[in-house]
């Protein structure tokens, strides 16, 4: 066992933890996260995303002891129920959701990704989302509501962002 | 949709979704309102109906296990029914607002907990909308409290009950609003002392103005902020951290267990063996995941697996279970007549739930008592069939549902609550156990293959004049129900035997009357037992015998199981009769359906999709480049809980197989809608988790074992992929009982899509999954 300071979320936190423990089990276990989830515990799923460095990360197979210094954020780090991040508040306004395991990697996942590409096409989009699963299949609602943060992100792009609710769009992505 | 309402913020925070708020406000509405069924619950004696009997899901009679009333007005509402990820809580809370006249707000909902829910068996089977939104159960409960609270607002304002009006949780003297009285002054902190009432009226539906509408889902928001507390994010004090070791082969039985490989590991607490149930107990969760990985354990080779690629022949040749849900005893005759006879013989693989997440649990196993929190969706049962395993007395064990990832039926959520509570019981303390993503993949209760054969003929005018269906499929466990820990692998391995399996040949004719529930009388036959027709189509002559063999895997149900695969059969069956007498689909679908719902249904989606109407394939085919074709299928689900129809578009490539669904349009009647946003919800997952079965889910083995055990190997359909666009068309019917709607979309799906393949390219894929291999051989058999 090694003690680790790891900063998550804007706090400093000192574990003391053998180094090859992925980050996931950490965050959990020893600093009472709800937020990133183990789902395959394989880096295939997504559900145990957090972002490092800007990065959208797998933090089921990412060993503790590979992260250093740097700013871990976790999706309870990004808003609150009261104040929600953007691209949270975008899900809750789609209802992007069924089950909701799936919503950390689905969101953080995009958000990452969104961060470094503000205004991408579809394809790099689909691409980006290829190895992130959500079972219940609310992809359609999930992906208005990444275009409705996108469309946020980029003001100039919002003529391609289509109306949330309360028309014949609804269901459509 | 806006944002979260007010409503449904204070909502939530009553609601308490943390474990300890919940707890403790719902410790306090037992403790004040309603001793009476808290005794009813915890007590020992009441709700023992013999130590372990099979009794059926006992629903309280009295008001008070259902619907309590504070001091303050707050209305505290008890269900079995849970939240899967469906929906289920939202809409309850609107149902109990609806029925008492109160907002969201004022209502707290409490699920699905075995000492203060009432006992609704299990959360499945499209049935907690019937069950619980029809003139029983809560419905029930809510419009019986209305009429109690009007009855005593009549006695203590000295006027008719006709004079009074309910608003806002007040009822007050029509014309006089000074002459007024709140439920919390009625009835407040006392109980109704009342059983449901039959006759009670529920509010009409014109009237709603919380039920029926697109209210927001109450947890959404603490979900999407990771403020939320599955299962899995339950902690307990001193609690330790499991896994189990599961045997290496199907039938492989434990040899012995060498407990010194892990011994000396940071945080190693104990190896736990009974019999062949094998599990290990650590500190933290990854010490957990390194011992079971380094402890050495022997078992016995397996039992053998039939090929995987001859299973379907397999399953033919096996001593089988007959049954005949219709036999009209001139199905040969008429085909001896017929103008001419199609035949046909459709493939379904097994299937997973492939849950999101690997299923866990906490166990708290102490002395004579046990609390478990489990993300099942049979509370009841599981606290029966855990009190069998652990040698407790039932009411000596809670059950606290809490949610894990959609399950979409039993996925490992029983097994591994089963896991955690022998483990808690071996080591004394709190334990939580997750399961590997292997361990739920290679052991989990698989949805069932089919092979279904099917034989139609037609007179000289195209009309289906009988139609003969004769399908094999497997069987092996299945929910462990009040007393069958067996039926899932963790009872197996404790020395639990499975339901026994008993072949019976030949097939006795059907008795009692008509039952559609698995839907393996196609939609278009009369359905004729016992004199009575209750068939939702017009062909007569039918026949309908099914074979159940002995599964080699455990097996359960898997959202629409059977339904889905007997509509895959069925659907794209009746769209090669179609193409054979040169019919349109649509219009050959309602020439031979009797039902007016199902009828409607079809033509709605036809409507949508401004359907045109022509034979199938389409004229213009070339057997070169991507080709375009439409597809439609349709389902009465189980005969009559909920109609659904669906028009799938896809472009299938010629050169390579793949296919790409463009446009999905499903049209649904599932009685008085509750809430018309989680039942698109429900319909645009159904229909994509549909379509990813439909293309690329298929449970795979090896001589001795499963060998799809992860998402590389399990293919399931990833956010990022050609999502097509999904479009609802809801027919709200408040004058028919309310229906399930979670299991509809997806049950037309593979056959739309089959069926939308065939009209793009003349090529008919008769097995799912529809993989490009597949389709190409399809399209190369073309010629």
């Amino acid at each position: 066992m090694s003690t680790l300071t790891l900063n998550v979320n804007g706090r400093a936190h000192t574990v003391d933890v053998e180094p090859a423990t992925p980050l996931l089990y950490v965050l959990g276990d020893d600093l009472a996260l709800n937020g990133p989830k183990f789902g395959c515990g394989l880096g295939q799923c997504g559900a145990c995303t957090v972002i490092v460095r800007g990065r959208a990360v797998r933090s089921c197979v990412t060993p503790v002891g590979t992260i250093g210094g740097a700013e871990v954020t976790t999706l309870e780090g990004l808003g609150t129920i009261e104040r929600p991040h953007p691209i949270q508040q975008a899900f809750i306004d789609e209802q992007a959701a069924q089950c909701g395991f799936c919503l950390n990697g689905v969101i953080l996942t995009a958000k990452a990704f969104l961060d470094q590409n503000p205004t991408p096409s579809d394809a790099q989009l689909t691409q980006a989302l290829a190895t992130t699963l959500c079972r219940c299949f609310a992809h359609t609602r999930m992906l208005r509501a990444i275009k409705r943060y996108a469309g946020l992100r980029a003001p100039q792009k919002q003529a391609s962002v289509e109306p949330a609710s309360g028309s014949a769009e609804r269901g459509r992505v | 949709m806006s944002a979260m309402t007010k409503d449904a913020r204070a909502a939530l925070t009553r609601a308490g979704f943390s474990r300890r708020q919940l707890l403790k406000g719902a410790g306090a509405l037992v403790v004040t309102f309603s001793t009476a069924r808290l005794a009813e619950s915890i007590g020992a004696e009441p709700l023992s109906q013999g130590q372990f009997g099979t009794q059926n899901a006992r629903v309280g009679a009295q008001l008070d296990s259902w619907i309590a009333i504070a001091a303050d007005g707050a209305v505290t509402a008890y269900t079995g029914k849970c939240e899967l990820g469906q929906g289920m809580f939202t809409v309850q809370m609107q149902l109990i607002a609806e029925e008492l006249s109160v907002p969201l707000s004022r209502v707290t909902l409490i699920q699905c907990d075995t000492s203060m829910t009432p006992d609704q068996g299990t959360t499945s089977g499209s049935q907690s909308t019937p069950t619980n939104f029809n003139e029983r159960n809560l419905a029930q409960a809510g419009a019986t409290a209305r009429e109690a609270l009007l009855r005593l607002a009549a006695e203590r304002l000295a006027v008719p009950v006709d004079r009074l009006a309910l608003s806002d949780g007040v009822i007050s003297v029509r014309g006089d609003g000074s002459r007024r009285v709140s439920y919390g002054d009625l009835i407040g902190g006392k109980t109704f002392n009342l059983t449901l009432s039959a006759t009670a009226k529920r509010k009409p539906a014109g009237e709603w103005s919380v039920l029926g509408k697109p209210i927001a889902r109450v947890d959404l928001p603490a979900m999407a902020t990771g403020q939320f507390e599955f299962v899995h994010n339950v902690r307990v004090p001193g609690m330790l951290h499991g896994r189990v070791v599961r045997p290496p082969a199907v039938g492989a039985t434990l040899i012995g267990v060498d407990e010194s490989s892990v011994r000396g590991l940071p945080g190693f607490v104990r190896v736990v063996v009974t019999r062949n149930f094998v599990g290990v107990v650590c500190e933290k969760t990854w010490q957990a995941v390194q011992a079971v990985q380094q402890l050495k354990a022997t078992w016995t080779p397996g039992v053998g697996l039939p090929a995987h690629g001859d299973f379907h022949g397999y399953m033919r040749r096996q001593p089988s279970r007959d049954a005949l849900l219709v036999n009209s005893k001139d199905v040969d005759q008429q085909l001896a007549r017929a103008a001419s006879v199609v035949n046909a013989t459709y493939l379904y693989p097994y299937q997973m739930h492939g849950s999101m997440s690997s299923s866990c649990a906490v166990a708290d196993v102490r002395g004579d008592r046990a609390t478990i929190w489990s993300p099942t969706q049979s509370a009841y049962p599981v606290r029966s069939g855990a009190a069998m395993i652990l040698g407790l007395a039932p009411d000596k064990v809670r059950v606290i549902f809490t949610r894990g990832s959609g399950c979409y039926g039993i996925n490992g959520a029983d097994t591994v609550s089963f896991d955690a509570a022998v483990l808690s019981q071996a080591v004394g303390t709190p334990v939580r156990v997750q399961l590997s993503r292997k361990d739920e993949m290679a052991w989990e209760n698989y949805g069932l293959a089919f092979v279904i054969d099917q034989r139609i003929g037609v007179d000289s005018s195209g009309a289906i004049l009988a139609w003969d269906y004769e399908a094999w499929s497997p069987t092996r466990g299945g929910r462990p129900g009040y007393d069958r820990p067996g039926n899932v692998i963790t009872g197996l391995l404790l020395g639990y035997e499975p339901q026994p399996f008993s072949p019976r040949t030949p097939a006795p004719e059907p008795g009692g009357t008509f039952n559609n529930n698995s839907n393996a009388a196609p939609s278009y036959v009369t359905g004729c037992v016992g004199g009575a027709c209750r068939g939702a189509g017009t062909v007569k002559s039918e026949r309908v015998l099914s074979h159940t063999i002995a599964s080699p895997f455990f097996t359960g149900p898997l959202r629409s199981p059977s339904r889905l695969q007997n509509t895959f059969a069925h659907e794209c069956f009746l769209d090669e009769v179609a193409a054979h007498v040169r019919a349109d689909p649509v219009a050959y679908r309602v020439r031979h359906l009797s039902d007016a719902r199902l009828s409607e249904v079809v033509k709605r989606a036809a409507a949508a999709a401004q359907w045109d109407a022509r034979p199938s394939p389409r004229p213009d085919l070339r057997k070169t480049g991507v080709a375009r074709g439409r597809g439609i299928a349709c389902v009465a689900y189980e005969g009559d809980n909920g109609y659904s129809a669906m028009v799938a578009d896809v472009d299938v490539d010629q050169a390579t197989g793949a296919v790409t669904l463009t446009r999905i349009i499903v049209a649904q009647d599932c009685g008085p809608i509750s809430n018309p946003d989680g039942m698109k919800n429900q319909i645009e997952g159904g229909a994509l988790q549909g379509m990813s079965r439909a293309l690329g889910e298929e449970v795979t083995w090896d001589e001795q074992k499963v060998t799809s055990v992860d998402w590389r190997t399990y293919r399931s359909l990833p956010l990022g992929f050609a999502v097509p666009t999904v479009e609802s068309v809801l027919i709200n019917r408040t004058d028919a009982e309310a229906t399930g709607s979670g299991e509809t979309a997806i049950t037309v799906a593979a056959a739309a899509l089959g069926n939308a393949i065939f009209d793009a390219t003349g090529a008919r894929v008769r097995q799912v999954p529809f993989t490009p291999d597949r389709v190409k051989a399809a399209l190369d058999a073309r010629g």
